[in-house]
């Protein structure tokens, strides 16, 4: 972790206090301003130390919530839906298309570090399934002329 | 054939929030007004007559929560309102928050009144964060407007609210594990009791209820509960929000009578499946609900009719799914789902869902045992009595209701 990324996870703590509570929106913090989307361990024990809470109990909660990730992600983390409503009306076929456009398999990253792609479970956005979640924007019936359009908004 | 129905969602479209003066013009918070020129008595009074049950799946009686929450004494008391809406196929909270964000805020001040809340809390599961900043500028319109905050309306009421955006666990939508999470814990469900009406938030009395729950309450005392009571059936009155989606032409988020029949959303409301393809089965409540056949398209939308069946109609989902869906294939999807969100507390749901993918697999790839049918029916149903949680118990509610009422499409015909 360099110098900058240090001073901006005290700063956040000190934003958000060290109470318990603050726990979950200090990480969120942190892993937002992480250009990767992801809390690296040295980041999960500073916050840690600097809470007063152990290590272990952090890195529990971490790995519990779906949202924080221990790996590397990319600058914008796109999330195709594969549960039960979006997997009956074809998932597999935007998630075809997403690959093709972005020349990355589900589960990698494109090498510029702009777009990952997962899997996620359900985020409600059955009434427009198959859909697709890039950071916290939803978005759905997707066909590959819109899909580039938005991949296009992103990458500026 | 077409019943949708505008009461719980009477304010769709018909103003644009945050803004309170709009919400004003078609009688937002003649709600809050009527129910603070009375008691807190008179409130859950009206709350029970109106027969209206928790709508997030569990169906308890609100009125009756109210009153127990309302005996329980004490300067902190939390009203929690739980958008952690993560049941697959659900999405009517989402849109009652996008659409009616005033609506729902004003029945959480509404029931403070009745239960002697002190401290409001909408928790907006993570997913939904992107309506965060439409909630915030909700809650600063209406503390800007008195109708939030110190001496409510000039009255004695002192109520505030904040949101806590969760962090993406379909667990936490049960309301102690909610609970945990807002403590900054993992959300892992809690022994029971206490209760959380007793020893809930920060081990302070606490009312979590859901977001249609509110705005229902809002709709009740604006109006009376003899005008809820005016729809639906005896034993189910009112109305209640469905999420319609999967094969079907026209999803969406409709509201409906209780006592209108599952052909009437599909066929009706829907406009049929699409593509003209044939029907398979309907999965009601979520992921966590029973798949039905086609011969039971005639069943209304009652806890009644749900009842006698045995079933539930958890969150209101009415999800379509056509012939061209493998049904070990839907349950798979299933399984895999509680898999991944099983918080492993407890063997029967850790394990459960483990096991039953294996023999699912098995099954899918025509080598099962010929001991695979009994044992994953034994694994289901351990499931269902042995689990901690609700997660648990009804993780196999899809596969026991298709070997219930599907043994032909799962057992038979692949030689079981």
């Amino acid at each position: 972790m360099d110098e900058l990324m240090r001073r901006e996870v005290l700063k956040i703590i000190e934003s958000q206090g060290k109470a318990r509570e603050a726990l979950i929106p200090v990480l969120k913090a942190v892993q937002r301003v992480n250009p990767k989307q992801y809390i690296p361990q040295e980041v999960s024990q500073l916050v840690a130390s600097t809470m007063g809470i152990s290590e272990s109990e952090v890195y529990e909660v971490v790995s519990f919530y779906a949202e924080f990730s221990e790996k590397p992600r990319a600058r914008n983390v796109i999330r195709i839906c594969d549960s039960t409503v979006c997997r009956v009306t074809h998932h597999r076929k935007t998630a075809e298309l997403l690959e093709a456009a972005l020349g990355i398999r589900v589960g990698e990253a494109t090498e510029d570090g702009v777009f990952c792609l997962e899997y996620s479970p359900c985020f409600g956005a059955c009434d427009v399934a198959p859909a697709i979640r890039i950071n916290d924007r939803v978005y759905g019936n997707l066909d590959g002329e819109k899909l580039e359009e938005i991949l296009q908004s992103y990458r500026r | 054939m077409k019943k949708e129905m505008a009461l719980i969602t009477e304010n769709f479209l018909r103003y644009g929030p945050p803004d309170t003066a709009g919400y004003l013009e078609i009688g937002g918070f003649t709600g809050l007004e009527k129910a603070l020129a009375g008691s807190p008595e008179e409130l859950v009074r009206t709350i029970e007559a109106s027969g209206l049950r928790g709508r997030g799946g569990a169906a308890y009686p609100t009125g009756k929560k109210m009153r127990q929450s309302a005996a329980y004494e004490g300067d902190t008391k939390y009203l929690i309102c739980n958008a952690d809406e993560g049941e697959p196929g659900t999405f009517k909270d989402r849109e009652l928050l996008e659409k009616d964000p005033l609506g729902v805020l004003e029945g959480m001040v509404i029931a403070a009144h009745g239960v002697g809340a002190t401290q409001g809390i909408l928790y907006l599961r993570e997913e939904y964060s992107h309506l965060l900043g439409l909630l915030e500028d909700s809650l600063a319109a209406m503390r800007q407007d008195g109708y939030l905050g110190r001496g409510i309306l000039g009255g004695p009421l002192d109520f505030d609210i904040t949101v806590f955006v969760g962090a993406g666990a379909y667990i936490c939508g049960e309301g102690t594990s909610l609970i945990e999470s807002i403590e900054g814990k993992p959300g892992r469900p809690r022994n029971k009791p206490p209760y959380t009406k007793a020893q809930g938030l920060f081990m302070k009395p606490t009312l979590v209820s859901n977001v249609e729950t509110f705005s229902g309450i809002t709709a009740i005392v604006r109006h009376g509960a003899e005008v809820f009571t005016g729809y639906g059936t005896p034993m189910s009155p009112g109305t209640k929000l469905i999420s319609l989606c999967g094969n079907v032409n026209r999803p969406g988020t409709y509201e409906v009578p209780f006592g209108t029949t599952l052909e009437e959303i599909v066929m009706g409301i829907g406009e049929g499946v699409a593509g003209g393809r044939a029907l398979k089965f309907v999965q009601i409540g979520g992921i966590s609900g029973p798949l039905l056949p086609k011969e039971f398209l005639k069943m209304p939308l009652s806890y009644e009719a749900f009842e006698k069946e045995g079933l539930s109609i958890g969150s209101g989902a009415v999800l379509v799914v056509d012939e061209t869906t493998d049904i070990l294939d839907f349950l798979d999807a299933v399984a895999a789902f509680f898999k991944h969100e099983s918080c492993g507390k407890c063997t029967p749901c850790r394990e459960g869902n483990r096991q039953i993918m294996n023999i699912l697999k098995r099954m899918r790839e025509g080598v099962a045992l010929p001991s695979d049918p009994e044992n994953i029916q034994r694994i289901a149903n351990t499931m269902k009595y042995a689990s901690f949680c609700g997660l648990g118990k009804t993780a196999p509610t899809a596969l026991l209701s298709a070997v219930r009422y599907c043994p032909e499409e799962i057992f038979t015909r692949r030689g079981l």
